[in-house]
């Protein structure tokens, strides 16, 4: 049952990722990049890790994709209207190249290890348990990241600050 | 800990406060960190040391964000408007590097780098006037983002093949995981190389050293590289530091690519301060000979080097903030013709910090590279050290030029007529750079002593 | 119990796609949307290994990227719409002021 799941979600993945990479559209690549993100919310649920999957959709899928939506529709998608390399094939070809070497390289790093099935427990991804972790053993980077925000926060301020009335748009955490 | 409380208190009134509260955080935030040096190692959960080792880093950046405060704070009051902004940017990303210093946990260093890594990429934006400095944000920022992608990814294979996140954990059970784990020090190794602008990965920097705004040019050279130095050291050394043997030799070959080509780019540059970002490349090449050596010398070496290039090189960004012309952003070599006809003090000023990053005996850069190559020679890789030297003499020549540019050269008839003298407190931050830069000089021991002892630690 | 190592496999896939997509495609917008898609595949990895080591500290560590990669989209976007205020466009082509 879940290798059916796993083929399925991790097909539209993959679909989700092509698309990104071919659309002409910046729009249309936007919406791929969101089918990539559920799948991989789903992928999660399938691996046990329920608060991931939840934190996943709304974060990635809910916030960013929106983001840049939002970006697109204001700049106009029709200065925004994309070039993939028109002319420059050979960097195009060369890079795709390169980027399989790398695939062939890591791939077959991370392949070779013959993992030992591992049941997870029940309780293993739900909020409660990744809550309890989070707050115990990771206190350090929890605040750490939120200096992190407090300097987006202050980033994006600065930077969008109006000569120009851009709308101030205030990042989602 | 109380190293990040005090720290993070430097920057409670940050918004609208003056660039002189800020320095008055600095300050009391160095006072307290040399105190809490003498106080035992204490841990935060596996995740920050507060140990020599990190405050020495900590010392350092606490007095290149002091220096960079003061080079700052003209070009502020002169025409940006966000003030308050720009110090509390300034002093978040001091904190990160601190962070990125102290911290003994993967995950640590990946968000104190974002910290750093983000309020920079805010203060390369900062100009807001000038298109290049927007410009020069975006290809950092898009590289950067990349970067951090493959620190990840080599984080997570790390974690795969060790199951662990903190930099012992990973030591330890790193022997017998084989490829896996090799991939994910290689990426890591991507990630780490592009941030300290190792050979490679160094396209970006030419491009943000001009775009940026000098002041914050200057802080970004110095204080990224000695964070990212800071934390590359003590991920190699502490988690890898059994399988030495592998990437000895690869990080001897990366740091000769990088020497040669950031002193060959270097040599005709039209814009100074495109030579200055070629010439940190080469320096970042020459502070990875001291960590390639690998032995306890080398790590203090490559302390020693952060402390002195740090000087060097903001000294020399506030000479060219001081000749700056207003506005734009950049000073090619031929405005520099006949500085000394007009500026006798600054012209020597500036001779002294390039005489000193070439390694001319007396000065600073000497012994930071004497003691990198020492290192090298003592790890039996005496071939890196004759590399090291034939490019320090490359280097020679375009430092030379500058100084030669502004002695011998006659100024031509558009020479700027800078104000140079309602400057005091640019002048005052200069006069400290060239205090340390001869004082590191003559008396290199105390400095290395102090190295040493922190390098002890990991060793 | 599908093995970990095709759940490591799909996401080194997305994670070269991305990197594919960030040497090859000229807008700004879409090059930062291949990075973010590259952080994705790196929780996936994250994910899959936590489950098969049964320890959250991975998990943990896929939420604080979360949070890491939000504030890096608020401050990236921020940037691009800087560059097109000035400029009316987001192809990294035309962005050769600085020159090489």
């Amino acid at each position: 049952m879940e290798l059916v799941l796993f083929i399925v979600f991790g097909l539209l993945a993959l679909i989700g990722a092509f698309g990104v990479l071919i659309s002409q559209k910046p729009v249309h690549s936007a919406l791929f990049l969101l089918l990539n993100f559920v799948m991989l919310g789903f992928l999660y649920l399938v691996l046990g890790a329920q608060f991931l999957a939840a934190s996943q959709l709304i974060v990635y899928a809910g916030a960013i994709v929106v983001l840049f939506l939002f970006v697109i529709m204001l700049i106009g998608s029709d200065t925004v209207g994309d070039f993939v390399a028109k002319g420059r094939t050979l960097s195009r070809y060369l890079s795709i190249i390169l980027g399989v070497l790398f695939l062939a390289g890591v791939g077959y790093a991370v392949g070779a290890r013959a993992f030992p099935p591992a049941a997870g427990a029940p309780d293993f991804g739900t909020t409660e348990a990744a809550g309890k972790v989070l707050f115990t053993q990771f206190l350090v980077p929890f605040e750490l990241v939120s200096i992190l925000l407090l300097v987006a926060m202050i980033g994006a301020i600065v930077l969008a600050h109006g000569v120009w009335p851009a709308p101030s748009r205030r990042p989602r955490e | 800990t109380a190293l990040l409380v005090l720290v993070i208190d430097t920057f409670a009134g940050e918004k609208r406060w003056l660039v002189w509260l800020a320095l008055l955080g600095t300050i009391v935030a160095g006072v307290t960190t040399w105190s809490l040096s003498l106080g035992p190692t204490l841990y935060l959960q596996d995740m920050l040391a507060a140990d020599p080792y990190a405050l020495f880093i900590d010392m350092v950046v606490l007095i290149i964000t002091a220096i960079s405060l003061l080079l700052a704070y003209d070009w502020l009051n002169s025409h940006a408007h966000q003030q308050g902004e720009y110090v509390a940017l300034l002093l978040f990303s001091a904190v990160g590097m601190m962070t990125m210093g102290a911290a003994t946990n993967v995950i640590t260093i990946f968000v104190a780098l974002e910290i750093l890594s983000l309020s920079l990429y805010v203060l390369t934006g900062f100009a807001r006037e000038r298109l290049t400095s927007g410009e020069a944000a975006l290809k950092y920022f898009l590289l950067g983002a990349f970067a951090s992608a493959f620190f990840l990814y080599g984080v997570a294979l790390l974690y795969g093949a060790t199951g662990h996140f903190d930099l012992v954990g990973i030591g330890k059970n790193m022997a017998g995981t084989g490829l896996m784990a090799a991939a994910g020090v290689a990426l890591l190794l991507v990630g780490f190389s592009f941030k300290v602008a190792l050979a490679p990965f160094h396209m970006w920097t030419p491009d943000v050293y001009q775009g940026a705004p000098t002041s914050v040019t200057a802080f970004m050279s110095v204080g990224a590289k000695a964070a990212g130095f800071a934390a590359f050291l003590r991920f190699f050394h502490v988690a890898l530091a059994g399988s030495y043997a592998t990437w000895g030799p690869a990080l001897a070959a990366l740091a000769v690519l990088t020497m040669t080509w950031g002193n060959l780019a270097a040599l005709n540059q039209e814009s100074v301060k495109r030579m200055l970002a070629y010439s940190s490349i080469a320096h970042a090449g020459y502070a990875l000979v001291g960590l390639a050596a690998g032995n306890a010398l080398g790590m203090s070496g490559l302390l020693f080097y952060l402390l002195a290039y740090a000087f060097m090189n903001l000294g020399a960004f506030g000479v060219i903030i001081m000749l700056e012309k207003k506005g734009s952003g950049d000073l090619s070599m031929s405005a520099l013709r006949g500085t000394a006809r007009e500026h006798p003090l600054l012209a020597a000023t500036m001779a002294v910090f390039m005489f000193s990053l070439a390694g001319v005996p007396p000065l600073a850069g000497f012994f930071g590279k004497f003691y990198v190559f020492g290192a090298a020679v003592k790890a039996n890789m005496t071939w890196l050290a004759i590399v090291g030297i034939i490019n320090s003499a490359i280097s020679a020549y375009y430092y030379l030029r500058v100084s030669v540019l502004m002695y011998m050269v006659e100024p031509d008839e558009n020479t700027t007529d800078v104000a140079t003298n309602n400057r005091p407190v640019l002048a005052f931050a200069l006069l400290v750079a060239l205090v340390f830069v001869i004082g590191i000089g003559l008396w290199p021991g105390i400095w290395m002593q102090m190295a040493q002892q922190a390098a002890a630690l990991l060793g | 119990m599908v093995p970990t190592s095709y759940y490591l496999i799909l996401a080194a896939i997305i994670f070269t796609l991305g990197v594919i997509g960030v040497l090859v495609r000229r807008n700004a917008l879409v090059i930062f949307m291949s990075v973010e898609m590259m952080m994705n595949a790196v929780n996936l990895t994250l994910v899959a290994l936590a489950r098969q080591k049964g320890s959250l500290a991975g998990q943990v560590f896929v939420f604080l990227i979360m949070a890491v990669a939000a504030a890096e989209v608020a401050i990236g976007l921020a940037i691009v719409m800087e560059i097109v205020r000035h400029r009316d466009t987001t192809n990294v082509d035309e962005l050769n002021l600085l020159k090489w």
